[in-house]
């Protein structure tokens, strides 16, 4: 078989899964629709590895593989760019995916939707898998409003929980706001440089670099600045960076798998893959990639603080990726494009990780997803114990870990890195480290260590969260202290999950063979991919080799003159094993011990501090309890701002003023309508009558006018 | 000259060989049907499709990528002549598969003359598609509408398609005399009927240019009612609500490839020194035609009176690929545009085959189902066919990955590299209004609880066929690639 | 002298008589017919003027199609004007109006 079947076969053997599974999910059995999707991803993963040696071979790939239409200039193609950063992106996406497929099956078991939900994972890992393949712009766009459609569904997969319903509306509308960036940033690649192929645009981008663009009034912009600030917040929206993060964490409505897959493995980081996909473009431009690094510490630093504070285990988990996200992001602003996909790789692994983990302990837990409600569950559930503690090995950067590796080459590039913003991205990412080591490990403590708080709180429905918080005494007790609820989903998820959850006395259980064994396989390179891909993907030639079709343009662009981290950093480097010995003299690997220390002292010794420090700072407490108030924000000025045009419109204008802007258009079509239906009055003369005057209108606009 | 210098020579039969069998079949069936004693017909029914077929494998074999003029240049054979006529064995074929039923059901006594009918029609529309000769065309026009008035009124004892053959014979007959007329001025104006004539002669440049532009006038509005844009498309709507739904199933489908074909021969092969003239004309006819198509349908309960408007504003669309041809005397861009409006006019004939196929295969004796409310939970009593009918409207819709929206994409394509920014704006706007009411069926069909649940009794081969046209919807729409180089190759060779 | 323009006059006015006769005839469908049958005439009277002004038979020879082609249409129009009578027993044209909308 020819490469180029290959490279075919890779997303269409899930669209395949995903078809026999979703056509026919009402009449199949279930072991056929997992049977068939498991198989589809797992001959894309065999492929992607086969395609892997391959391109390690040397033998990269630029073209089309199937010409959809041809329209005048334009052609739509569907065509493949093969490289490293590919097929890199293949091995994550097909690897996560296909251990998620995995555990789905002792997951889902009892869902009555199980087959629809298998056609959904396959689907969306073929759109990601177009997503991270194409070699154009047109089909990035149609990947990612493919994999964002899918993600759409997922979040409201659950589709009679208002919840999930309100947080799939969310994420659907924050998501557009960055695909408006999106799309005008593709078109003003199109405008400007009259084609979407990549290797095209980038060929061309030098000569585009001092190109000025008009916008408004008689400023001029740089062109390079506004399209790569353009297509940012495209990345925006789609990574969850502030102020678009807000769709990520009310996603975790959808089932567990799917926040392993989608919002923490892959979907989040297509945003991370366009930026380093598009380096030749942002290498450009450092106005672009200062505002890339400034939004990223932001993210990487005040989304960790979130974490702190949140009860239901997958909300940590899900700040935890916002706060990841943001890492990679300032990787990315610090030209250190190549650290950003190490970090996004190693953070596939364990994150999905420690989601598959944090959804065992939910299925031990009987669907009750509150960490006050837990402890103590490393008796009962060994694997899911030991894999959850190297996910969180891995995400605190302890050394040898895989996410040792990629955290701390991105805090050293920041170190290195010159451009304006990168002083406070370098705080920011070394607070994060504390912050991070601190909440993952206040969750790993609340959950598998100390007294066995399952069980007692159930005895009545309703609010069972409060009454837990209440007997336990836990750091994080009642809501009712500030009695502001609105805009905060954990109470209400915990409620309507009220039916379920542990009755007392019953123990929780260790899960399943399906589920603990995508543990085990995800523990793996979470222990070892850092160690092993550290030399190569940051420091060697593994993104140095050139785009096919290009004119000697490395897969990963670095002008090196204008931003000379990397290659900096890159003389600092000894090798993997030297690298962590060196990590314990360094600063990061003493803030993630105290913020494990800390948190241990806090909820193992003494879990009165953290509820006096509450008590004391009441203000601080509310403020990230109500997530900065950017859900309030939104609320209050776009959507209540939207309401308050739409009342003064009311009031201030009259009934015509509204019914010209909102309902007019509706109802002046359906008055024309029938107005037209008024000529076709049924009178054959009237009919002959309209036939003559159009003829009478024609010659005199051309016979008697000439 | 004396009587020995006269000499008869035969004529090349070859490239009309299709239409002699037509012509003979059609003729030799009238005849075998009248015979016929069997109720169901099944003899005129197999002999129409064997017709068909032998006609699909006549033209095959007389296909050549040369032009062929013969009958003293009446009538010509190229590859755009051969690929519509495929087109349209094909779609009368899948007609008549639909069809049969339902006259059996509605008119048995008449269902061997609606076959023999139908085969005299497609021999109109065979004609019209390789005329070249005004003579010509008119023959042919005139055998297909003679063909469907009579059609239209098959089903003798219904008020409603007595009244739709009424209307449609008087404004029929105005139409071709409006053309008729047009054809005499530009004799008139040129001295030739020859349609490649006629383009020789312009090109000289001596035609008294006030004698051209008024035939034109006429021309334009007799190739308009054919078309049925506006302002002559007031037939459409009621001739279409009018006829037994199986003949409205024809005339919304077939006589659109005949109509583009003469459009072709006449205005673009004949007439293309006055496309400046011409295409302004056009372009009123079809800015009106989606305004008023797509917003009168919107207001319709019948769906096959909706279908009518959507037709007109389906033709509107289509007639942009054929306007956005000549821009400025430069005619770099012709191609393109005329295969656009080609692929546009295929597609339609699909996907309105399938949708006047699906009114069909859900009518039963006593009930036509084809108002809107017989289209509620659709998705309770059939969810395979509200999912092919889903698939038909959606491409009606211009709905990303059907056909029908690469056909959109493809004439709009057309027209904004004419230049015509205001117009693909406008075709826009107006299909997002027409989007409305093919939607507002698929909502219907799902969310709706049905009024009448009995189960959808339709033979099997209907079914069957039923799900591969609306299949062919959804599979050109992902490989829309080869139908579109069939068209400009044919045009290719043709123009 | 008759010049080519008389002709064509008297077959332009033949020709509004017919179109006119169409849309303003409320009454009688046999009526329409003759108005129908009128425009054809009037063409038939262009075709033969211009036929023999320009020394070209086949305009004339057209004139013979149009006329086979009128008496087949005006067959085919009695035979729809007898079932509609037999449904409608009125042949008024204001009568015809079910359909509309």
């Amino acid at each position: 078989m020819d490469m180029k079947s290959l490279y075919l076969l890779v997303p269409m053997a899930p669209l395949v899964g995903a078809i026999i599974a979703g056509l026919f999910c009402r009449i199949i059995p279930r072991w056929v629709a997992h049977t068939a999707t498991i198989a589809g991803v797992a001959i894309a993963f065999i492929t992607s590895i086969v395609i892997f040696k391959d391109v390690m071979a040397g033998n990269t790939f630029n073209g089309a593989v199937y010409q959809w239409l041809t329209s005048g200039d334009y052609k739509f193609e569907v065509g493949f760019l093969i490289d490293s950063l590919t097929v890199t992106m293949m091995l994550v996406v097909t690897s996560v995916s296909l251990m998620v497929h995995i555990y789905t099956i002792g997951y889902m078991q009892e869902d009555p939707g199980y087959n629809r939900f298998f056609s959904y994972i396959s689907l969306f890992t073929f759109s990601m898998l177009m997503l991270v393949m194409s070699n154009n712009f047109m089909q990035l766009f149609f990947g990612w409003e493919a994999v964002g459609l899918v993600s759409y569904l997922l979040i409201g997969f659950w589709y009679t929980r208002p919840t999930a319903i309100f947080a799939n509306m969310k994420a659907f509308l924050v998501n557009r706001v960055g695909d408006f960036g999106f799309i005008l940033g593709i078109g003003l690649v199109l405008a400007h440089f009259g084609s979407l192929d990549y290797a095209t645009v980038f060929q061309k981008a030098p000569e585009f670099a001092n190109v000025t663009i008009n916008i408004w009034g008689s400023s001029e912009w740089s062109l390079m600045t506004v399209t790569c600030i353009l297509l940012f917040i495209g990345a925006m929206g789609k990574s969850a960076q502030v102020p678009l993060h807000v769709w990520l964490p009310d996603s975790m409505e959808g089932p567990t798998p799917i926040s392993a897959l989608i919002h923490a493995a892959t979907m989040v980081t297509a945003g991370i893959f366009m930026v380093a996909r598009m380096s030749p473009l942002f290498e450009l431009s450092t106005t672009a990639l200062s505002f890339v690094i400034v939004i990223g510490s932001i993210t990487a630093l005040f989304m960790g603080f979130l974490g702190i504070i949140q009860n239901d285990i997958k909300r940590v988990v899900a700040y935890s990726t916002l706060s990841q996200l943001g890492y990679m992001t300032v990787a990315l602003g610090a030209s250190a494009y190549s650290v950003a996909i190490f970090h996004l790789m190693t953070h596939a692994f364990f994150k999905a990780l420690l989601f598959l983990g944090a959804g065992s302990v939910i299925i031990g837990m009987h669907h009750d997803q509150d960490i006050r409600n837990m402890g103590g569950l490393r008796k009962y559930m060994p694997i899911t114990w030991i894999t959850s503690l190297i996910g969180s090995l891995a995400l605190i950067g302890t050394p040898l870990f895989a996410g040792f590796y990629s955290k701390d080459s991105i805090i050293e590039a920041v170190k290195f890195s010159n451009i304006p913003g990168s002083g406070f991205a370098y705080f920011a990412v070394m607070a994060g480290v504390f912050v991070t080591a601190f909440y993952s490990f206040r969750m790993y403590f609340l959950v598998f260590h100390g007294e066995e708080r399952f069980g007692k709180a159930h005895d009545d429905h309703g609010h069972a969260a409060h009454d837990a918080a209440a007997h336990t005494k836990s750091a994080h007790d009642d809501h009712a202290g500030h009695g502001d609820h609105d805009g905060d989903h954990d109470d209400e998820e915990v409620s309507h999950d009220h039916h379920h959850g542990l009755a007392p006395g019953q123990k929780p259980h260790e899960s399943p063979w399906v589920v603990t064994l995508p543990l085990v396989l995800l523990a793996i390179p979470s222990v070892i991919i850092g160690f092993i891909g550290v030399g190569p993907l940051v420091f060697g030639d593994y993104f140095k080799m050139t785009i096919p079709g290009t004119n000697g343009i490395p897969v990963i662009f670095i002008d090196n003159a204008a931003h000379p981290a990397m290659a900096e950093f890159a003389t600092h480097f000894h090798g993997a094993a030297a690298m962590a010995m060196h990590a314990f003299s360094t600063a990061p690997f003493w803030l993630a011990l105290s913020g494990v220390a800390l948190s241990w002292f806090f909820y193992m010794k003494r879990p009165d501090i953290p509820a006096a420090i509450k008590a004391r700072f009441e203000w601080l407490y509310t403020v990230l309890d109500n997530k900065y108030y950017f859900d309030k924000f939104n609320e209050a000025f776009f959507a209540g701002g939207a309401r308050m045009l739409g009342k003064g419109l009311w009031k201030g204008g009259d009934v015509a003023v509204i019914d010209g802007t909102i309902n007019g258009s509706a109802r002046l079509v359906g008055w024309v309508a029938s107005a037209v239906r008024c000529f076709q009055t049924g009178h054959i003369y009237s009919y002959a009558f309209t036939m003559i005057i159009g003829l009478v209108v024609l010659m005199t606009l051309w016979v008697v006018r000439a | 000259m004396t009587l020995a210098e006269m000499s008869f020579v035969l004529p090349d039969l070859r490239p009309a060989a299709a239409e002699i069998f037509l012509l003979v079949m059609a003729c030799a069936i009238l005849l075998i049907d009248v015979f016929s004693k069997n109720p169901k017909r099944t003899m005129t029914f197999v002999l129409t499709q064997v017709t068909l077929l032998c006609c699909v494998f006549i033209t095959f074999a007389t296909s050549s990528a040369e032009i062929t003029y013969t009958f003293s240049n009446m009538f010509v054979d190229d590859l755009m002549a051969d690929f519509l006529k495929l087109l349209l064995y094909l779609t009368v074929l899948v007609v008549m598969f639909y069809s049969r039923a339902y006259m059996l059901e509605r008119a048995p006594h008449a269902t061997g003359e609606f076959f023999a009918l139908t085969l005299f029609a497609t021999l109109g529309m065979m004609v019209m598609i390789s005329a070249n000769h005004f003579v010509t065309v008119y023959l042919g026009l005139e055998l297909l509408s003679l063909s469907l008035y009579a059609m239209v009124a098959l089903n003798r004892d219904s008020v409603q398609a007595t009244e739709a053959a009424m209307k449609y014979f008087v404004l029929g007959a105005l139409a071709s005399g409006l053309l008729l007329y047009g054809m005499s001025m530009i004799y008139g104006a040129t001295g030739t009927l020859e349609i490649t004539g006629v383009a020789e002669r312009l090109a000289m440049g001596v035609a008294n240019k006030t004698v051209l532009t008024l035939g034109l006038v006429f021309l334009v509005a007799g190739i308009a009612f054919k078309l049925g844009v506006v302002p002559f498309h007031m037939w459409i709507p009621d001739v279409y609500h009018g006829a037994p739904t199986a003949v409205t199933l024809l005339i919304g489908s077939a006589p659109k490839l005949a109509a583009f074909a003469i459009v072709m021969r006449m205005l673009v092969n004949g007439l293309i020194v006055l496309a400046v003239d011409w295409q302004q004309m056009l372009i009123i006819l079809s800015v009106l035609s989606m305004a008023i198509g797509n917003l009168a349908a919107i207001a319709q309960t019948n769906l096959k009176r909706m279908l009518a408007y959507s037709a007109i504003s389906h033709m509107g669309f289509m007639l942009l690929g054929i306007v956005t041809g000549v821009v400025g005397g430069d005619a770099r861009y012709a191609l393109n545009a005329y295969s656009s409006a080609m692929f546009y006019v295929v597609t339609y004939v699909i996907t309105s085959a399938g949708t006047f196929g699906m009114i069909l295969l859900l009518a039963r004796s006593g009930f036509e189902s084809d108002q809107l409310d017989d289209f509620k939970g659709l998705n309770k009593r059939s969810p395979w066919f509200a999912a092919i009918m889903m698939m038909l409207m959606f491409s009606m819709a211009g709905v990303p990955f059907f056909v029908g929206f690469f056909a959109k994409l493809s004439v709009l394509q057309a027209v904004v590299a004419a230049g015509y920014m205001w117009l693909a704006i406008a075709a826009v706007i107006f299909s997002l209004i027409g989007a409305y009411y093919y939607l507002r069926v698929v909502k219907l069909m799902y969310f709706d609880e049905p009024t009448d649940t009995s189960p959808i009794d339709a033979p099997f081969d209907i079914k069957l066929l039923m799900s591969a046209n609306g299949l062919a919807v959804a599979v050109l729409g992902i490989f829309p690639q080869a139908l579109m180089s069939l068209c400009a190759y044919s045009l290719l060779r043709s123009l | 002298m008759l010049t080519l323009s008389h002709f064509l006059i008297l077959g332009a006015i033949l020709f509004s008589i017919g179109v006119v006769g169409i849309f303003l005839n409320r009454k009688n469908l046999i009526v329409l017919m003759m108005a129908i049958e009128l425009m054809l005439l009037a063409v038939n009277m262009n075709f033969v003027a211009f036929s023999h002004y320009l020394g070209d038979l086949s305009g004339q020879v057209f004139v013979f199609f149009i006329l086979t082609v009128a008496a087949a249409e005006s067959a085919i129009g009695l035979a729809i004007l007898v079932v509609l009578f037999r449904n409608l027993q009125t042949i008024h044209v204001d009568d015809l109006d079910s359909l509309k909308g």
